[in-house]
C-alpha cells in the first residue's frame, strides 16, 4: 500500500523512519481531499444537472442556511485540519530535536558547493558520508547567501543562513546514495549545487572514518580552509589544484578546454584574450592574479561578468599557487586530467 | 421601461460613459470617472498580463530539455525574477481591485463615483510609473532574485535590483490609494437604501482586500526601501557580514506579501460570489457567513506570515502558531466553498461562460486550498518548501483561482462595460482550453514537487524530463485559450450584438443602469428596494413585467 | 487628501465636489480617508521600529552605549518644543471653528516656526554625528566595536531621518493651509482642510513621541 501510493505520487524512495511516518500523512490528507473533493464535485455536477434553468421565467425559492449548517460547514474541516496539524506538528517539532547520541556534521553552503567537515577535521566537497541507522545532527551554516539544504529521500529540508547555524537531524536506514539539493535560490548555479548523501553500514563508515583520520595525521591535509597556511610537501601546482577546487574554481572554468560560465584554463596562460571593452590583453601573473581580485576590472569579450571576487578569501600563498597550477596548464600537451570537481552521478531514479 | 430580450430588441445606452463628456484620448487621461479609470487599468494590467505570460512561456520553452535549451542560466534568473516581480505587482494585486473594483464598487453602492476621483487617476498614474521604473531595470539589466528579493543575496547581486525594487514601492502607493478610496467610499458614499447587509457581496470582499491593502502594504514598502538602500549603500540592516539579519527580511517581507495573497484570492471570491448567484438566478446560502468571512480571511491573514519561514530556523512554538493559524485561513475559505454550492441548490442555473469558469474556480480553490491546508501540517511543509509542489500550490490558488475569477468577471461585466455581447461559442473553447491547459501545466508539477525538485532550478536531473514536458505541453494550451480570449472581445467591442442594460438577468445593482452606463451611473438613482442577491420574488412568466417601483432604472425586472 | 475639486456652479458651496450630496458627508470622507493615510504612516515606522526592536535584543550592549552617546537634553528639547506645536496647531484649529481664521493661520505659522526650531536641534545633532564619525554602515568611526554600533546608527539615521521627511511635509502642508486661511478660503461651516492639516501634525508629533523614548531614554 504504503509503495503503491508512493509511486502514484512520485515520492522520492524513503531512507529513514521520518520520511515514511511523512509520507503516511501526506496519504491521509491526499486521500480524504479526494474524497471529500469527489464529494464537492459531485454534488456540484448533480446541482448542475438537476437545478439546469428549463425555462426563462423560473422562479427560484429563498434558501437560507439553519445553524446546523454552519456549524457543520465548520466543524468537519476544522475538525479534520487540526487533526492533521496534531499528526504533522509532533513531527516536525521531532525534527529540532536531535537525540543527545548524535553524531555531528558541521555542514556550511556557498555559492555553489556544500562543505561537510566531521569532528575531529576530516571533510568533503559535495559527498556527506553517513552511517546507517545511527542518528546524524547536521549543524548548518553558509558563508555568502542563504542557501537550504534538502534532501528530499530524508523529507528534509533545512535553510544554510550566513553568520548563524541552524540544525536539524535525521536517522538514515537504509544504506544508498541519495541527491542532496540546494533548494533556495542562491544565484547563478542555483541548480548546479548539487550533492551526494552516501548512507554506508555502519561498519564501512567507522572504517572510512577512521582511514580519513589516519590520512588526515600523516598528511597534515584534509582540504585546507582558505585562511590556513599551505603545507608543505606538495608541488605548488597540487596546491594550486586544490585550492582552486576549494575555492570553487572548477565550477565556472573548465581545465580541458571546454566553454564554461568563465574562460577555460587550459592554454589561459600567455594567451592574447580580447575583453568586453575590445582592449587585448596578455594572460600573465598581473592579470591572472588581478581577475582573483578584482574580476569586474577586465572581463573577457562574450563572458559575463558573474565571478565573485576572492580579495581576503584567499591567502598570498594560495594566490600564488592557483596562478601556477594555471600556469602548468598553459601548453596543451600537458592535460593534467579532468576537472578534480566533484562529480556527480544522478541517482537512479529506480 | 425595461422590455425583455424576448419581446422587443436590447437598447445600446448612446449616452454612456464611453462618449461623454468627449471621446478623445485627453479627455481618457485627465478623467476622474471611476469606471474609465476602471477600464484603463484593465487595458494596463491585460499588457502586463501578456508580459509576464510571455516570461513564463520563456520558462517554460526552457525546461523542456534538462539542460540549457534556448538561454544561459543567467538569462533564466532573470527571466523567473521579472516573471514574478510582472505577475503579481503589476497584474495579480491590481488585476480585479483597481481593475474591476473601481468600474464596479461605486456603481454597487449607489455612489456617483468613489470618494476621492482625483486621488484615483493618481493611483493609475502611480502604477504606470512604477510599472515604468520597473521597465527600465528590466531592460538595462533586469534583477535576478526572484520576486521575494530574499537578502544578502538581493544586497549583494551585481544586477539591477533597485529600480525594480523602486518600482514595487511606488506600485505599494497606488495599492493604498485604491484600497483607501475604496473603504472611505464603502463608508459614506452607499446610497439611501443601502445599507451593510444590503451591499452586494462584491463590495464586502473589495472592502476587505482594501483593509489589508492599507495595512500592509506600507510595511513592504519600508522594507524594499530598506533593501535599495542597503544595495546601493550597505547600511547592514540586512546583512550578516555587517551584523544584520536576514531572516528579519523575510520576517518583513511575508508580513506583507502573506496577506498579499489575500488581496490576490479575495477579490476572486468577490467576483465568485457574484456570478454564482446572478447565473444560479438564486440568493446567496448564507449572506452573512460569505460576507464576514472575507474580513475573517483578510484578519487572520495578517498573523499567518510566518509560515513561510518554517525551514528558516524559526523557533518550534512560533511554526505552531503559525500553523494553526494558517488553519483558519482554510476554515473561512471552506465556508464560501460549501455556501457556494449550496447556493445552486433549487436555483435556476444558466450554463453560461462565467459559470464555466466558477467551476474552474471551484476546482483550483478547492485543490490550491487543501495544497495550502497540507502545507500548513508543517512537517509536509518541510519536504514541499521552495519545490515545484509550492510553485503549483500557489499556482493553483492565486493564479487558477485569481485567474479563473478574472475571466468570470470579464465575461460576466463585459456587456455592462460596452454594452456588447461577446461569442457565447467561442468563450466556451477558450474556456475549455484555458482550464484543461492550467491544469495540466500544474498537475505535473504537484508531482514534480513531490519528487523533491527545487524551484528556480536552470537545469535539472534527467528524471524530472517527463513531467516538465508534460507541464510545459499544458503551458502552450492555457496560451492558445488566453489568444483566443483576446480575439473574440477585441472583435465583440465592436460587432457584438447589443446586449441590453440587462442580458442575464441579474439582480445586481449595476444592472439596474443601462449598459454601458451613463457619467454618473445612475439617470435616475434607484429605490434599492431589494437586496442585490435577491431572486426569490421573480415574475412567474417573462413577458410581465415585474412589479418593482415604476420609474426604476431600466433593466430591473427582466424574466 | 483634501479633495475640494470641481465648484459646482451654482451649488451650495464652491468646496463641495460633485459627488458628495452634502459638505458634512464630504467632510466625513475626508475625515476617515485621512485616518486611513494616518494608519499607512503609522505601518510605515512600524516597520523601522520592529527592526530596532529586533537588533537592539541582538545588540543590547552597543545599543545602550550608542543610545547614552546620544544627546538626551536636545531630544528632551525637541519632545516639548513638539508637542508645543500640537497644541498651537489645536488652538489654530479651535480657532478655525469659530471663524477666526486670521488667528488659524497665525497660529499655523507659529506651529511652523516650531517645527523648524526641532529641523535647527536636529541638524545640530546631526552635525555632531558627522563629526564623530557616528555614521551609518560601513562609514562608521564610532567608538563601538562589532556590528552594534554602525546598525544603531543606520536606524537612527532612518528613523530620525524619515520622521524630519514627515516634520517637512508637515511644514509645508501647514504652510499651504496657514495661506490659506490667511486669505479667507475656510470658515466656521467649511474648515476641514484645516482639520486635516492638524491631524497630520499631531501624527507627526506621535510618531516623534515613540522615536524620543525609544531611541534617546534608557
Amino acid at each position: 500500500m504504503n509503495d503503491l501510493l508512493r509511486r502514484l505520487l512520485d515520492l522520492p524512495e524513503q531512507a529513514s523512519q521520518h520520511a515514511r511516518d511523512v509520507d503516511g500523512l501526506h496519504y491521509f490528507i491526499v486521500l480524504t481531499t479526494l474524497l471529500v473533493g469527489l464529494a464537492i464535485f459531485a454534488t456540484t455536477i448533480w446541482f448542475l444537472v438537476r437545478f439546469q434553468r428549463r425555462g426563462e421565467g423560473e422562479a427560484t425559492p429563498e434558501v437560507q442556511p439553519t445553524r446546523w449548517h454552519e456549524a457543520v460547514f465548520i466543524g468537519v474541516p476544522l475538525a479534520f485540519f487540526l487533526l492533521w496539524f496534531a499528526i504533522g506538528f509532533p513531527q516536525y517539532v521531532d525534527l529540532t530535536r536531535p537525540p543527545p547520541d548524535a553524531m555531528d556534521v558541521f555542514v556550511q553552503g556557498k555559492q555553489w558547493m556544500w562543505k561537510f567537515a566531521y569532528a575531529g577535521g576530516p571533510s568533503s566537497l559535495d559527498v556527506l558520508r553517513v552511517p546507517a541507522g545511527r542518528p546524524v545532527r547536521l549543524l548548518i551554516t553558509s558563508r555568502d547567501v542563504i542557501h537550504s539544504f534538502f534532501v528530499p529521500a530524508l523529507r528534509l529540508k533545512q535553510d544554510a543562513l550566513p553568520g548563524r547555524y541552524t540544525e536539524t537531524w535525521f536517522n538514515a536506514d537504509r544504506p544508498g546514495r541519495y541527491q542532496i539539493f540546494c533548494a533556495e535560490y542562491c544565484g547563478l548555479s542555483h541548480s548546479g549545487m548539487l550533492a551526494e548523501l552516501v548512507v554506508m553500514p555502519a561498519s564501512d563508515f567507522d572504517d572510512w572514518l577512521a582511514t580519513q583520520r589516519r590520512g588526515l595525521t600523516r598528511a597534515q591535509d584534509g582540504a585546507p580552509t582558505p585562511g590556513e597556511a599551505l603545507l608543505p610537501g606538495t608541488s605548488l601546482v597540487e596546491q594550486g589544484r586544490t585550492v582552486a577546487a576549494e575555492q570553487g574554481c572548477f565550477k565556472c572554468h573548465s581545465v580541458d578546454g571546454s566553454r564554461h560560465i568563465g574562460p577555460t584554463f587550459l592554454g589561459l596562460y600567455r594567451r592574447h584574450e580580447r575583453l568586453s571593452t575590445g582592449e587585448l590583453v596578455t594572460a600573465d601573473e598581473a592579470y591572472i592574479t588581478r581577475s582573483m581580485m578584482d574580476p569586474a576590472a577586465q572581463v573577457v569579450a562574450d563572458y559575463q561578468n558573474v565571478m565573485p571576487s576572492f580579495q581576503g578569501r584567499m591567502t598570498p600563498p594560495e594566490v600564488a599557487a592557483v596562478v601556477e597550477f594555471v600556469k602548468s596548464l598553459a601548453n596543451p600537451a600537458e592535460q593534467p586530467g579532468p576537472s578534480e570537481g566533484p562529480a556527480y552521478e544522478p541517482i537512479p531514479s529506480k | 421601461m425595461s422590455p425583455s430580450p424576448a419581446s422587443s430588441p436590447p437598447v445600446y445606452a448612446v449616452r454612456n460613459y464611453l462618449n461623454t463628456p468627449a471621446t478623445g484620448l485627453r479627455s481618457w487621461l485627465t478623467t476622474r470617472d471611476h469606471k474609465r479609470i476602471g477600464v484603463m487599468f484593465l487595458v494596463a494590467v491585460t499588457v502586463a498580463f501578456a508580459v509576464g505570460g510571455f516570461f513564463a512561456m520563456l520558462i517554460r520553452v526552457e525546461h523542456l530539455t534538462p539542460g540549457p535549451t534556448i538561454m544561459d542560466a543567467m538569462t533564466y534568473n532573470r527571466v523567473f525574477t521579472l516573471h514574478g516581480v510582472v505577475m503579481i505587482f503589476l497584474f495579480m494585486i491590481p488585476a480585479i481591485p483597481s481593475g474591476f473594483g473601481n468600474f464596479l464598487l461605486p456603481i454597487m453602492v449607489g455612489a456617483k463615483d468613489v470618494a476621492f476621483p482625483r486621488l484615483n487617476l493618481l493611483s493609475f498614474y502611480l502604477y504606470l510609473l512604477g510599472a515604468g521604473i520597473a521597465l527600465w531595470g528590466m531592460i538595462h539589466g533586469g534583477a535576478d532574485t526572484g520576486w521575494t528579493f530574499y537578502t544578502p543575496y538581493s544586497t549583494t547581486t551585481s544586477s539591477k535590483v533597485v529600480p525594480i525594487l523602486l518600482g514595487a514601492f511606488v506600485l505599494g502607493f497606488s495599492s493604498i490609494l485604491t484600497g483607501l478610496n475604496f473603504i472611505v467610499t464603502t463608508h459614506t458614499l452607499r446610497a439611501p437604501g443601502i445599507t451593510w447587509t444590503k451591499l452586494p457581496l462584491f463590495v464586502w470582499s473589495i472592502y476587505a482586500t482594501s483593509v489589508i491593502q492599507i495595512l500592509a502594504t506600507p510595511v513592504l514598502g519600508m522594507t524594499l526601501l530598506l533593501v535599495a538602500i542597503e544595495h546601493a549603500f550597505g547600511w547592514g540592516i540586512f546583512d550578516p557580514a555587517r551584523g544584520g539579519d536576514p531572516v528579519l527580511f523575510q520576517h518583513f517581507f511575508w508580513f506583507y506579501s502573506h496577506p498579499a495573497v489575500y488581496i490576490m484570492i479575495l477579490p476572486a471570491m468577490a467576483v465568485i460570489s457574484e456570478v454564482v448567484c446572478a447565473f444560479s438566478r438564486k440568493n446567496i446560502f448564507g449572506y452573512k457567513a460569505v460576507a464576514y468571512s472575507s474580513l475573517g480571511i483578510a484578519f487572520v491573514g495578517f498573523f499567518t506570515w510566518g509560515h513561510h519561514l518554517f525551514t528558516s530556523g524559526q523557533s518550534p512554538y512560533d511554526a505552531g502558531i503559525f500553523g494553526a493559524l494558517s488553519m483558519f485561513v482554510g476554515i473561512f475559505t471552506a465556508i464560501k466553498v460549501f455556501n457556494w454550492v449550496a447556493t445552486m441548490y433549487k436555483g435556476s442555473i444558466d450554463f453560461k461562460t462565467p459559470f464555466i469558469y466558477f467551476l474552474g474556480f471551484l476546482f483550483f480553490l478547492f485543490f490550491g486550498g487543501m495544497t495550502g491546508i497540507a502545507l500548513a501540517t508543517v512537517s509536509l511543509d518541510i519536504h514541499w518548501q521552495d519545490t515545484y509542489f509550492v510553485v503549483a500550490h500557489f499556482h493553483f490558488i492565486m493564479v487558477g483561482s485569481t485567474m479563473m475569477a478574472f475571466l468570470a468577471a470579464l465575461h460576466y461585466w463585459w456587456p455592462k462595460m460596452t454594452g456588447r455581447m461577446y461569442s457565447e461559442r467561442w468563450a466556451l473553447v477558450a474556456a475549455v482550453f484555458i482550464i484543461l491547459g492550467f491544469v495540466f501545466t500544474f498537475l505535473p508539477q504537484f508531482l514534480l514537487g513531490n519528487e523533491g525538485m527545487p524551484r528556480r532550478y536552470f537545469s535539472y536531473p534527467e528524471r524530472y524530463w517527463a513531467l516538465n514536458v508534460a507541464s510545459t505541453a499544458g503551458a502552450s494550451v492555457l496560451a492558445i485559450g488566453f489568444t483566443i480570449v483576446l480575439g473574440y472581445i477585441l472583435v465583440a467591442l465592436r460587432y457584438g450584438a447589443v446586449a441590453g442594460p440587462n442580458p442575464w438577468g441579474s439582480r445586481g445593482y449595476e444592472w439596474l443602469t443601462p449598459s454601458p452606463p451613463p457619467l454618473e451611473n445612475f439617470d435616475v438613482l434607484p429605490a434599492f428596494e431589494r437586496g442585490p442577491h435577491q431572486y426569490h420574488d421573480l415574475p412567474a412568466a417573462p413577458p410581465t413585467p415585474a412589479p418593482g417601483p415604476a420609474g426604476e432604472a431600466a433593466g430591473a425586472s427582466h424574466g | 487628501m483634501a479633495d475640494h475639486a470641481a465648484a459646482a456652479p451654482g451649488g451650495p458651496h464652491a468646496a463641495l465636489a460633485h459627488h458628495f450630496e452634502s459638505l458634512e458627508k464630504q467632510g466625513q470622507a475626508q475625515r476617515l480617508g485621512m485616518w486611513l493615510f494616518l494608519a499607512t504612516e503609522i505601518l510605515l515606522f512600524t516597520a523601522l521600529f520592529a527592526a530596532y526592536g529586533v537588533y537592539r535584543y541582538l545588540y543590547t550592549g552597543a545599543f545602550a552605549e550608542a543610545s547614552r552617546g546620544l544627546a538626551t537634553w536636545m531630544g528632551g528639547v525637541n519632545t516639548f518644543v513638539l508637542v508645543t506645536s500640537s497644541l498651537t496647531v489645536a488652538l489654530g484649529l479651535d480657532a478655525a471653528r469659530q471663524g477666526r481664521t486670521r488667528r488659524t493661520a497665525g497660529l499655523f505659522f507659529l506651529s511652523i516656526g516650531l517645527g523648524l526650531v526641532f529641523m535647527t536641534l536636529k541638524a545640530v545633532e546631526y552635525r555632531h554625528h558627522f563629526l564623530l564619525g557616528e555614521l551609518p554602515g560601513p562609514s562608521y568611526r564610532g567608538h563601538i566595536p562589532g556590528s552594534g554600533g554602525s546598525l544603531f546608527f543606520s536606524l537612527y539615521f532612518l528613523i530620525t531621518g524619515l520622521h524630519a521627511f514627515h516634520v517637512l511635509a508637515g511644514m509645508t502642508v501647514l504652510g499651504v493651509i496657514g495661506v490659506k486661511a490667511w486669505r479667507g478660503a475656510y470658515s466656521a461651516e467649511y474648515h476641514v482642510p484645516v482639520e486635516l492639516a492638524g491631524l497630520y501634525w499631531h501624527l507627526v508629533d506621535l510618531i516623534w513621541i515613540f522615536v524620543f523614548p525609544l531611541i534617546y531614554l534608557q
